[in-house]
């Protein structure tokens, strides 16, 4: 007797969002980058089409940071003092196909760049690279709430991720994401029922669900990994359940959690990156889409991971 | 999965003969259905229809032992498909290949490099579980191979031998391990079937697929031979996946038999990163035990680590019990931070006490294993809630200066508590990271 294999039949399926405007869309990117589309759980390619790979994007900051651990700094070197030179690394030695950029240095405790600085960085960024742009603010929601709609206005019309918006703090950056045409990170703390609601606020704003990416802020692997593995489970299920106001992508900010964790600080190079290595390897597994990361030994141990999974019968 | 009456209906005589004592056969079946009465009640039940209604009140996944003593692995028994419907009970076992090719003295290295791999974390062991012997010269070596191994090391065996004289030889020697026989083919079934009965030794089956995988198993069983764990051949790691996910859906959902059984899978793979890469995957993913090369520590330790995170109980985090903790040498001029009991907030703080390598005290809080925040929010870290811990360890006694660290998201909690404690609170960092830094300028 043939052997029945149990095939699920989902009704939804998770939107598609695009990073990145070329040419023809009156950007200036080289590429776009596309998330989500999954129409079943992960790596389940028998079951019903995944379209899209997981993406990774290289984590890059304003500002030399202070704390990175000596096993990054050792990669970077001296391009941390200046973000453009960096992000020109990150492009031609790692062959990064997007980066996230962190306003670190316009938080009032690191420096309080000003938003006309900081929206002028983000102008000659996009002038040195030609990637697709992530831009994060520094989490002062004050500060934010002046320095990402100038950083947007910066980069109107590149249809970059911006973020992120919070439970309290949304409607600033929502507003800005819509008149430039960038698309929005929504960041709730591991909490599915939040996100829901984080979504609809936002789509109630008049940002289509097909503009926002969810960070269900995530833990690195042995510390609290399992939380954010279990949320995305669970919002996947509901999304592929037909629930569309969780119905898209996650970005996971893997490297910051991970590099200050105990374990990449020992004398074992590679215990930091392959923390980082099977933090993303885990999330994947748990639906993730987009990946910020730091180590690019690491990023190149998903991208190859990625393409393996890619390749199925 | 237990069958419903009217499934049980189906498998009965339908004569309503009354000699069970019920007047149909339907009311017979309702009442076991509900376990109520025993199956012996009706004389008249084929053997057939016996076994699948004795079949149909065991666990979906079968429970399987490998090894003996303190050390045995217990896999299977799995009820769910996401962790978080339930959990996932039976922590995957973990197993490091060597190769018969390699001299003794490799092989003891290696033995010894295996027995250094326990790690602590969060308060529990972690461990690896197996050791399995590949066959690559004769059968002779093999055993051989098999004598020193199993002299020096208490973790399950597992045998893989092609040549069956040589797993006889070793399944000899190690008589009373209880040894995973790996394993039957379609080609050497009877043979190796014949072995485990013989020593009573889990066996593993394996298939080109699910369906041959799943042929092999019911013939086995038929035979006698019950005490299965399965494996597909080599593939693609979504293919594999694709084969995992089958298995305990199947044997979930579908109540298959032939397939409810723990799954193996080998990893073969050089590159360090890569192997554990893919191992990680396989233990997200229903894999029952699964088989690596590598054993450096820091791909051990990350690996375990993630075995540790999917197979911790979500309804239940990890705890601690509330105390004051003393670390280092401290004295009654100490500073004491407080947190909570949830282990990963304990063991944070704890980790990074340490690295300051300046002695203190910290107080864990009853939070019912709930994060700084968590706990925060569900009014469990309160003010009231810490200055009971205070007198109820005594804190006064212990240190003279009456200052309490506490962590810096619960800062808005500062005025209250030292009304409510007595205590000069100082808020710490937000991060553990920053503790050390914290201590010294304190
Ligand atoms: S004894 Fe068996 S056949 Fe007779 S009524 Fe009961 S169940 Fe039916």
């Amino acid at each position: 007797m043939a052997l029945q294999l149990m095939t699920e039949r989902w009704s939804g399926k998770i939107s598609v969002v695009s990073i990145g405007a070329t040419k023809e869309e009156l950007g200036t990117r080289t590429h776009t980058i596309r998330i989500g589309g999954e129409e079943s759980l992960p790596c389940l390619f028998q079951e019903a089409p995944i379209p899209n790979k997981p993406a990774i994007a290289f984590e890059i900051w304003d500002i030399a940071p202070s704390d990175w651990l000596d096993e990054l700094n050792k990669v970077y070197g001296n391009v941390l003092n200046d973000p453009l030179k960096w992000a020109e690394k990150c492009v031609k030695e790692f062959k990064a196909q997007s980066l996230c950029i962190k306003m670190q240095g316009a938080h009032p405790d690191f420096g309080n760049r000003s938003e006309k600085e900081e929206a002028a960085l983000v102008k000659e960024l996009l002038k040195r690279v030609s990637v697709p742009l992530i831009i994060l603010g520094c989490g002062d929601d004050t500060k934010d709430n002046l320095l990402l709609p100038a950083c947007s206005e910066a980069a109107k019309g590149e249809r970059c991720l911006i973020g992120s918006a919070v439970g309290d703090n949304y409607k600033t950056i929502t507003a800005s994401a819509l008149a430039d045409g960038h698309s929005l990170i929504a960041e709730s703390p591991i909490d599915i029922n939040i996100a829901k609601q984080l979504n609809i606020l936002i789509s109630d704003m008049g940002l289509p669900l097909e503009r926002i990416v969810i960070n269900p802020t995530i833990g690195a692997l042995g510390y609290g990994l399992e939380y954010a593995y279990s949320i995305m489970e669970r919002a996947r299920l509901a999304a592929l359940s037909g629930d569309k106001t969780v119905a898209s992508p996650f970005v996971c900010f893997v490297g910051q959690e991970t590099w200050r964790v105990k374990e990449a600080k020992t004398d074992h190079p590679e215990q930091g990156i392959i923390w980082e290595t099977l933090t993303s390897t885990a999330l994947i597994q748990a639906g993730a889409d987009l990946l910020v990361m730091r180590h690019p030994k690491a990023v190149e141990k998903i991208d190859k991971y990625i393409e393996e999974l890619f390749n199925h019968k | 999965m237990a069958l419903s009456g009217l499934d049980i209906y189906k498998l009965l005589p339908k004569t309503n003969c009354k000699e069970c004592g019920f007047a149909t056969c339907l009311a017979f079946a309702m009442q076991l259905a509900k376990k109520a009465v025993a199956i012996e009640k009706c004389p008249y039940l084929s053997l057939e229809a016996k076994a699948n209604l004795e079949a149909s009140s065991l666990p979906p996944i079968k429970l399987i032992t490998i090894g003996a003593g303190e050390q045995k692995l217990e896999i299977g028994n799995e009820s769910v498909l996401f962790r978080h419907e339930e959990k996932f009970h039976r922590p995957c076992g973990i197993g490091f290949i060597i190769e018969d090719s390699l001299t003794d003295s490799q092989i003891i290295d290696k033995l010894d490099k295996i027995n250094s791999l326990t790690f602590e974390r969060v308060g529990q062991k972690l461990e690896i579980n197996l050791v399995a012997i590949r066959q690559i010269n004769d059968g002779k070596r093999f055993s051989d191979a098999v004598k020193i191994i199993s002299s020096k090391t208490s973790l399950g065996l597992v045998l893989m031998a092609g040549d069956l004289s040589g797993l006889k030889l070793a399944l000899e020697l190690t008589k009373g391990k209880n040894p995973l026989i790996y394993h039957a083919t379609r080609e050497n079934l009877s043979q190796v079937a014949q072995l485990a009965k013989e020593y009573k030794s889990p066996l593993v089956v394996y298939g080109q697929d699910l369906e041959k995988v799943a042929e092999l198993t019911i013939e086995l069983t038929s035979q006698g031979v019950t005490d299965l764990i399965i494996e597909t051949a080599n593939k693609p790691i979504a293919d594999k996946i694709w084969d995992l996910t089958q298995i305990r859906r199947l044997a979930l959902k579908k109540s298959n038999r032939a397939l409810g059984y723990p799954a193996l899978v080998i990893v073969e793979q050089d590159d360090p990163f890569e192997e554990i890469q893919e191992a990680a995957t396989y233990i997200s993913k229903y894999a029952g035990i699964v088989l690596i090369k590598g054993f450096e520590s820091w791909q051990v330790l990350s690996l375990l680590t993630l075995r540790q995170n999917i197979y911790t109980d979500p309804q239940k985090p990890l705890q601690i019990e509330p105390k004051l903790y003393p670390i280092g040498s401290v004295n009654n001029k100490s500073p004491v931070l407080i947190t909570t009991n949830f282990s990963l907030s304990y063991f944070t703080v704890l980790g990074e006490v340490e690295a300051s390598k300046i002695p203190a005290y910290i107080m864990s809080v009853d939070t019912e294993g709930m994060s700084v925040l968590t706990a925060w929010a569900a009014e469990k870290f309160t003010p009231h809630k810490i200055a009971e811990s205070i007198n109820k360890f005594a804190l006064a006694e212990v240190v003279t200066h009456k200052k309490l660290v506490i962590p810096g998201y619960v800062a808005m909690m500062s005025g209250e508590l030292q009304d409510e404690s007595g205590f000069e609170i100082i808020v710490g960092p937000k991060e553990a990271a920053g503790i050390p830094s914290f201590l010294k300028n304190l």
